[in-house]
């Protein structure tokens, strides 16, 4: 069977078998192009993202011959990047994957490969180089991709041997998905992909001594965890991307179920906890909820657990859970302990392996009155809006979506209002259905990034939440989304401008409204149709059902563009500069 | 507060790990005071010996960076540890004849020496502590030197074990000394050579 495949598929190359050492079959004698190909095959892709260019084409030579790898054919690389990004973050244990050529197409990755390493998401990207021999030369379409992007990657490899290619793949998709997960870069010379190598993957597991395996949980820490747990008058618990990432939420549920100890989330860990759980706060911070921040602020003993605790959860550093004895933080990343808060007791572990040792030190514990105080900041500042001229509020739609897919539909969110509102206005009961970037904040991501998650979740609803302004940033992927018939159905929320940067400048930039006038945006139902893209738009609120409905039941992509409010705010919001509890509340 | 503080790092030896280093401690905003970098009695591993002006939460950050590199291999921060830590300078010195023994006789209490002599210049070499070094050139400096290069600080600790020591990162506060502390438990940062 493999000496049948390698005939077809080694082209004009001589199938003559060698034997490598130690190896357990026939080496085959592949070019690299083909090795690059077969390798993702064994690291179980079967998805890749990208666009052909004159230094990868050797690459594309040889992937029709692999019709396992099905290659989606986007119209920007930024796309391909945000489409492997989406999904694999809406699908555990998978690796995204990427192709570019060299120069221009490798260079629009960076932005791509900055948001998922912000927010920690493991991808391979492979791009093409100019041939070995040309590097350095400033030859066409050559640029320093391994330097350009070194800042934004977990790693990154310039393959310089056609023996290298295999091993590097297998230690590329072991950096990316292993530890704290993150994108990795394989800058891939175009004679090595037409250069002729024995073929053989390598066995066994990857072993560096400069990577090790994460470390286990400290016992004598995580004892003193169960210590400060027992004794907490007011504990909370905050749960970031971590959680999810390390498939922790059920044992994040034992231990908040098992000790009374309400749970709040970062944006990114959305979804980490059951929103509607008793046990449930909301998101935390910057534009979290005023009762979740009521919290925080009030807690004795914080647990932080697989959060980088940036300036969006914390707002003013100094406000930051003040009257916190007892600073807990779990992370697999010992770097983020201490970098912007100093905490009493680090757990540097994964999140799942950690909780799991934790839940068997911790007794059953109940907190009446704690919880009873939480009850009543609940009801004090709930997460509202309100409805001042009739027009369409765009927590109106998002509440019409939830009403149709509750907890089965996964939500891609863009980058400003739109991201905030559909964070707080879908109750994210399940992991991994609400994704977006909330760490670079790249506006342009949801609608590549949700093509990328319908892919990966065939019988899923996809949500791609955005705004006018992203949608337009990365609107080329509609070839992509019409040409593949990817079931995706864009939620635009339009409010004719820039709507967070709005916001902004109205309520902390005096109020001056400068350069967020975007009125001049396409007729997006014209443009579906330009695009071949079922399309619809409203500014009704009794046309927003009929228009779900067909959206959700139309197999294929569909636009559907909400005129808004152009005066409806993110609330509730801390002004900048301001803290914790400065909180400002929707009126 | 801000002091120098000196790392030393092995890494493996490939190309661009120059690079990733210098490149992750300009972006975290860490300056580098000097850095060195060579060849280790084990071929594949290079010791680069880093010293950056930070403090101590800010060192810490940069140590925890660097852990995380790929390539790093361990990382060890010796500042006031009991080391050997020498820099190497070379100085062309103007000397015409009738100057030169004085500045002979300043280089013999530096223990340097001179290493090359030309018509009216001379090429001293100094090693030792960056102070010593400091010293030397402002004694030199009224005489004249012509041009300097100094090699950066390279550093061993002092006594009979090789150190693989794994960085603790345990705060102050009410923090259990950390079991990280020995080589091959749960090591916060590092791995072991």
């Amino acid at each position: 069977m493999i000496s049948a495949r390698t005939d077809r598929r080694s082209g004009a190359v001589s199938a003559a078998a060698a034997l490598l050492d130690g190896a357990t079959e026939p080496a085959r004698l592949l070019t690299g192009a083909q090795v690059a190909l077969e390798s993702l095959i064994r690291e179980g892709v079967d998805t890749i993202f990208g666009y052909p260019g004159g230094a990868n084409l050797w690459l594309y030579r040889y992937l029709p011959d692999y019709p396992e790898l099905h290659h989606i054919l986007v119209r920007h690389e930024q796309g391909g990047a945000h489409a492997a990004d989406g999904y694999a973050r809406s699908k555990r244990g998978s690796v995204g994957v990427v192709f570019a050529t060299s120069g221009p197409g490798a260079l629009n990755l960076v932005t791509g490969l900055a948001t998922a390493y912000m927010d920690s998401v493991p991808l391979v990207a492979i791009t093409g180089q100019v041939p070995s021999t040309a590097i350095g030369t400033d030859s066409f379409q050559e640029s320093d991709v391994i330097g350009s992007t070194m800042s934004v990657v977990k790693h990154s490899y310039l393959i310089t041997r056609a023996e290298d290619i295999a091993p590097t793949i297998k230690e590329a998709f072991h950096v990316a998905r292993t530890g704290r997960p993150g994108p990795v870069l394989i800058d891939f010379p175009k004679d090595l992909q037409a250069a002729t190598t024995p073929f053989n993957y390598p066995d066994g597991p990857v072993r560096r001594r400069s990577y090790p395996a994460p470390p286990l949980p400290d016992p004598a820490k995580l004892r003193r965890v169960a210590h400060l747990i027992e004794g907490a008058r007011r504990p909370v618990i905050l749960a970031g991307r971590g959680v999810l990432i390390a498939g922790a939420e059920q044992e994040l549920l034992e231990l908040a179920h098992q000790a009374h100890i309400p749970v709040g989330w970062t944006l990114l860990g959305t979804g980490a906890f059951p929103a509607t759980d008793p046990m449930a706060l909301q998101m935390v911070g910057f534009m979290g909820a005023g009762f979740t921040n009521k919290a925080v602020c009030e807690a004795d003993v914080l647990i932080m657990i697989g959060m980088r605790c940036d300036d969006r959860v914390t707002t003013r550093l100094d406000s930051f859970a003040p009257r916190v004895e007892h600073l807990v933080h779990i992370d697999i990343d010992p770097a983020e302990i201490g970098k912007n808060v100093i905490p009493h007791v680090s757990v540097v572990a994964d999140a799942k392996v950690a909780l799991r040792e934790l839940n068997l030190l911790v007794e059953p514990k109940r907190e009446h009155e704690w919880l009873t105080q939480i009850d009543q900041w609940k009801e004090e500042h709930p997460v509202r809006y309100t409805n001042h001229n009739g027009l369409l509020q765009p927590q109106e739609v998002l509440e019409a979506m939830y009403a149709r897919c509750e907890d089965e539909a996964i939500v891609l969110a863009d980058v400003g209002q739109n991201q905030i509102w559909a964070a707080l206005w879908f109750s994210y009961n399940k992991p991994g259905l609400f994704l977006n970037s909330g760490g670079t904040g790249t506006m342009g991501y949801a609608f590549p990034a949700s093509m990328g998650a319908k892919l990966a979740n065939p019988d899923r609803t996809v949500f791609c939440v955005t705004g006018e302004g992203g949608f337009v940033m990365n609107m080329q992927e509609m070839s992509t989304m019409v040409e593949n018939n990817i079931d995706v159905n864009v939620i635009i929320l339009n409010n004719s401008s820039l709507g967070m940067v709005r916001q902004f400048q109205d309520d902390f930039y005096d109020g001056v409204r400068s350069a967020v006038d975007l009125t001049f945006t396409p007729d997006f139902v014209k443009l579906g149709d330009a695009f071949g893209m079922k399309a619809m738009s409203t500014d009704r609120l009794e046309d927003v059902p009929r228009m779900l409905d067909e959206a959700i039941a139309h197999k294929g992509p569909v636009l559907l563009n909400f005129n808004i409010d152009p005066d409806a705010n993110v609330y509730p919001i801390v002004p900048l500069g301001m803290g914790m509890l400065d909180f400002v509340e929707a009126s | 507060m801000s002091q120098s503080r000196l790392l030393s790092v092995l890494v493996d030896n490939k190309p661009g790990v120059l690079q990733r280093v210098a490149s992750m401690i300009r972006r975290r905003g860490f300056n580098i005071d000097s850095l060195s970098v060579g060849p280790t009695d084990d071929d594949s591993v290079s010791r680069m010996t880093i010293t950056v002006h930070v403090g101590r939460q800010q060192a810490e950050q940069a140590t925890k960076q660097l852990a995380k590199l790929i390539d790093v291999i361990t990382i060890d921060d010796i500042t006031g540890l009991r080391n050997v830590a020498h820099e190497l300078v070379l100085v062309r010195m103007h000397a015409p004849p009738g100057e030169r023994t004085e500045i002979l006789n300043l280089v013999d209490i530096f223990r340097g020496r001179i290493v090359d002599v030309a018509a009216s210049s001379v090429i001293i070499e100094v090693t030792g502590s960056a102070e010593k070094i400091d010293n030397f050139i402002e004694l030199m400096r009224p005489y004249g030197i012509k041009e300097l290069a100094r090699s950066g600080v390279v550093a061993l600790v002092r006594g009979d074990q090789a150190r693989i020591r794994i960085m603790d990162f345990a705060v102050d506060g009410d923090d259990q000394p950390a079991a990280s502390n020995v080589p091959g438990a749960a090591g916060d940062t590092t791995g072991t050579v």
